[in-house]
């Protein structure tokens, strides 16, 4: 295995660890848009409050592995991405802001503003990254020099949409079963019973996505069927997604969102094996000219100083970070510290 | 108007108005720790509550900080992607390790620090203060690493069309790197001085939370009075140093050197002026700057005339942001030794004027860092990678000048609001003092 096969593993697994866990963030501030009372949005910020912005850092951290590693990517894809990305981060900075901003001032219609802030600024991020998956998977236009030539209208085609439309689903649900574990009665009651609803429509979404792939992506499946890893991780993300609502209906909640982060590792793994070595395919018939694992990529020297970097680091950072998660462990109980 | 003056607007916008906010969060940071320490050791009721405020004023400001500097990492990437393909070598690994072990410590124990008081011991707490200020100042070293290889590139060698990583340890302590990143910390420790002493003026003016004020007012001063004396010396003068040996074309631009002179003076007034670049109404000191950098009152320096005039940085924006950095250095040694003095003869609690010089000079550090990065980035043009590559080089070439007018205008907006927003909302905390807030509604 060489370097950039590693590093292209290690950047799946950023994106990883930060679809689950700010995921589950989006998922609690899609969910904000829909609470019934003034104490059920303060549960939901106080849920996420310790936490998301360490979550975040994952997104940061992965752009930053990106730009390290594979420098033609985040150059070509983010350039390319333009319009998409500043849109992302108007509603990063957003969300950011609101939690922060909302319980600051006594008044009903400030309130409501960053509810709002709060709720879009968290429902557009899943969209957006869906759409840029999407997009990634279909293939994009790429020149012989690897720049996009593509509109910013051109990336919302039906299929790359569609995506966007799954992840939304995928994290709302996801955010509603993190809420399970933080919440207490009625509240928690509600989001019980819309998991088997967001469930349903998932399903049938990524199914329809799945069929509709075949036909959008010329090589997603190519040889897949012989891929060993393939063989691990498919019978795992069908084993785990149904077994979310079984673990829900027998009140396991814990075990529930673990299924369905499994579920989220599954997808961006299965993504990942069916891209490779392609990192971004070019939609011209032109393959030559997608950017892969090896032309796309930093020298060997700096892959080799950023492993050093990622194994002297990542430990550390996977050990604190479960550290404060089991301290804030359990339901949310609001205290003068609270939001 | 033209894609690479709007990529730079951009970029001076988005990086300038993010950069209010990491100073304090920094300085706040380590003040807190301070305040934290004798909180905890000497079980000091008043200092936890400092701690408390001062706390949420940190997660205010964190939060603005966070949301705009998002937009950072993105930029680079939309905004200049041919500098992302030519430095993307060397560029990228600071930024990742910036993730890695600084941005994951600091937001991983702020929420810690800031809701979970009351959930771990008094001593993992004040840990976790201790990781914020250590996680946000390590962040300060992992970006001064990417700019200062950006002022004095080292550690590479050109191969492939691209700047291709040789060394990775002469990257990141190039020339310029150590002497920077302890100018940029002092400049955040005393912002974050300014801070809470201004608040503490605020309460003394009011004639509220005395006791409370008193004692921040004196971590404070102590804090100020360190760190603003040796922003003077030696950091401002070694930073000062490494310029005119590093980058003299900058270091001209910053003392105004800009034909053949005798005696290297140093300027202490006059109006600079752009194309041709000159100074009128001087007034100078013979010799000083030469004796300072060189040790020698004779020593020669590059001046803008024998600079081809395609590789010159501007006179008149470096001039006069280098200056106004200094006159405020020296504004705030002199308010901090004075504060320090009154509160020595118990005289500074009533003093109104010093009081309220001190309310309206919480700005000022910030102010002075905005000079200072004013002055290393404008001092640097017409290079984005000082002698490499140049900025009109760097942009996107698949981004339109329309694109960045859209997104100026964008950002433009939503930073007028977070500024406002957040100049308010430090003004409520600020009225409301550190009384606990009721818990309003069901507790669940």
């Amino acid at each position: 295995m060489d370097l950039n096969i590693i590093w292209f593993i290690l950047i799946a697994v950023l994106i990883i660890g930060y679809a689950i866990l700010d995921g589950f963030d989006f998922g609690v501030g899609i969910l904000h848009l829909f609470a019934k009372n003034e104490n059920e949005k303060r549960i939901g910020i106080n849920a996420i409050a310790p936490v998301w912005d360490g979550n975040e850092v994952w997104l940061l951290t992965a752009g930053g592995a990106l730009f390290a590693a594979f420098p033609i990517v985040y150059a070509s894809v983010f350039s390319g991405f333009y319009i998409a990305i500043m849109l992302l981060l108007v509603a990063l900075i957003f969300r950011a802001v609101s939690m922060e901003f909302r319980g600051k001032v006594e008044s009903e219609s400030w309130r409501k503003t960053w509810d709002v802030a709060f709720g879009i600024g968290s429902t557009l991020p899943p969209v957006l990254f869906g759409v840029a998956i999407g997009n990634i998977i279909r293939g994009i236009p790429l020149n012989a020099n690897h720049d996009f030539t593509g509109t910013f209208l051109s990336l919302l085609n039906p299929y790359a949409v569609l995506v966007g439309v799954l992840s939304l689903v995928l994290f709302t649900m996801h955010g509603a079963i993190y809420l399970t574990m933080k919440t207490e009665e009625e509240h928690k009651t509600r989001m019980i019973n819309i998991i088997p609803t967001l469930w349903i429509a998932f399903v049938t979404i990524y199914f329809v996505v799945t069929l509709y792939s075949i036909f959008e992506s010329k090589f997603l499946f190519d040889g897949i069927l012989s891929n060993p890893i393939f063989w691990i991780t498919f019978p795992v993300m069908i084993a785990t997604i149904i077994f979310i609502p079984v673990f829900v209906k027998s009140g396991k909640f814990g075990r529930a969102f673990l299924c369905s982060s499994i579920t989220i590792a599954a997808m961006v793994t299965l993504m990942a094996i069916g891209l490779f070595p392609n990192f971004v395919p070019s939609l011209n018939d032109n393959l030559a000219q997608s950017l892969t694992i090896y032309n796309a990529s930093s020298s060997q020297r700096t892959l080799e100083t950023m492993l050093y970097i990622a194994l002297l680091g990542m430990p550390l950072v996977i050990g604190y970070t479960s550290f404060i998660y089991r301290i804030f462990k359990g339901k949310v109980v609001l205290n003068e510290d609270s939001y | 108007m033209d894609a690479v003056i709007l990529a730079r607007l951009q970029f001076a916008m988005t990086i300038g108005f993010h950069f209010f906010f990491p100073p304090i969060t920094i300085g706040l940071a380590w003040l807190l720790v301070i305040v934290e320490t004798i909180g905890w050791r000497k079980k000091n009721e008043i200092y936890v509550k400092i701690g408390k405020f001062f706390g949420k004023i940190l997660a205010l400001t964190f939060a603005v900080g966070v949301a705009t500097g998002i937009v950072m990492e993105f930029q680079f990437g939309t905004n200049w992607a041919e500098y992302s393909k030519f430095v993307g070598d060397i560029f990228g690994a600071p930024l990742a390790a910036e993730g890695v072990f600084a941005f994951f410590l600091e937001s991983g124990f702020l929420g810690l620090y800031l809701f979970g008081r009351d959930k771990v011991s008094k001593g993992v707490h004040w840990f976790s203060g201790l990781m914020v200020a250590l996680g946000s100042t390590m962040s300060a070293f992992w970006i001064l690493v990417a700019n200062s290889w950006q002022q004095t590139p080292a550690g590479f060698v050109l191969r492939n069309g691209r700047a291709e990583l040789t060394s990775f340890y002469d990257a990141v302590f190039n020339e310029s790197m150590l002497i920077r990143f302890f100018h940029t910390i002092d400049a955040a420790i005393i912002s974050g001085a300014f801070i809470m002493a201004g608040v503490a003026a605020y309460f003394l003016l009011r004639k509220q939370h005395i006791e409370f004020s008193k004692a921040a007012m004196k971590v404070a001063v102590i804090v100020g009075i360190i760190s603003s004396l040796l922003e003077l010396f030696p950091f401002g003068h070694e930073h000062a140093k490494q310029v005119a040996q590093t980058q003299p074309e900058k270091f001209a631009a910053i003392e105004g050197l800009y034909n053949e002179e005798d005696g290297s003076p140093m300027v202490l007034f006059a109006l600079p002026f752009d194309n041709p670049p000159e100074l009128k109404g001087v007034i100078e000191i013979p010799g000083i700057l030469g004796y300072m950098v060189f040790g020698d009152p004779d020593a020669k320096f590059l001046t803008l005339a024998e600079v081809p005039k395609e590789d010159r940085p501007p006179l008149w924006l470096t001039f006069v942001s280098f200056h106004n950095m200094v006159i405020l250095g020296m504004y705030f040694i002199g308010i901090m030794l004075l504060a320090g003095y009154l509160i020595k003869k118990d005289k500074l609690w009533d003093n109104k004027l010093v009081l309220k010089a001190f309310v309206w000079s919480m700005p000022l550090p910030l102010i002075a860092c905005q000079l200072g990065w004013i002055t290393a980035e404008v001092g640097r043009q017409p290079w984005i990678v000082y002698k490499m590559l140049r900025t009109s080089d760097a942009i996107s070439v698949t981004v339109s000048a329309g694109e960045i007018l859209f997104s100026i205008i964008l950002f433009g907006l939503i930073y007028l609001m977070l500024g406002s927003l957040y100049i308010f909302l430090f003004r409520n905390k600020l009225k409301h003092g550190p009384e606990p807030i009721e818990v309003k509604g069901e507790v669940a």
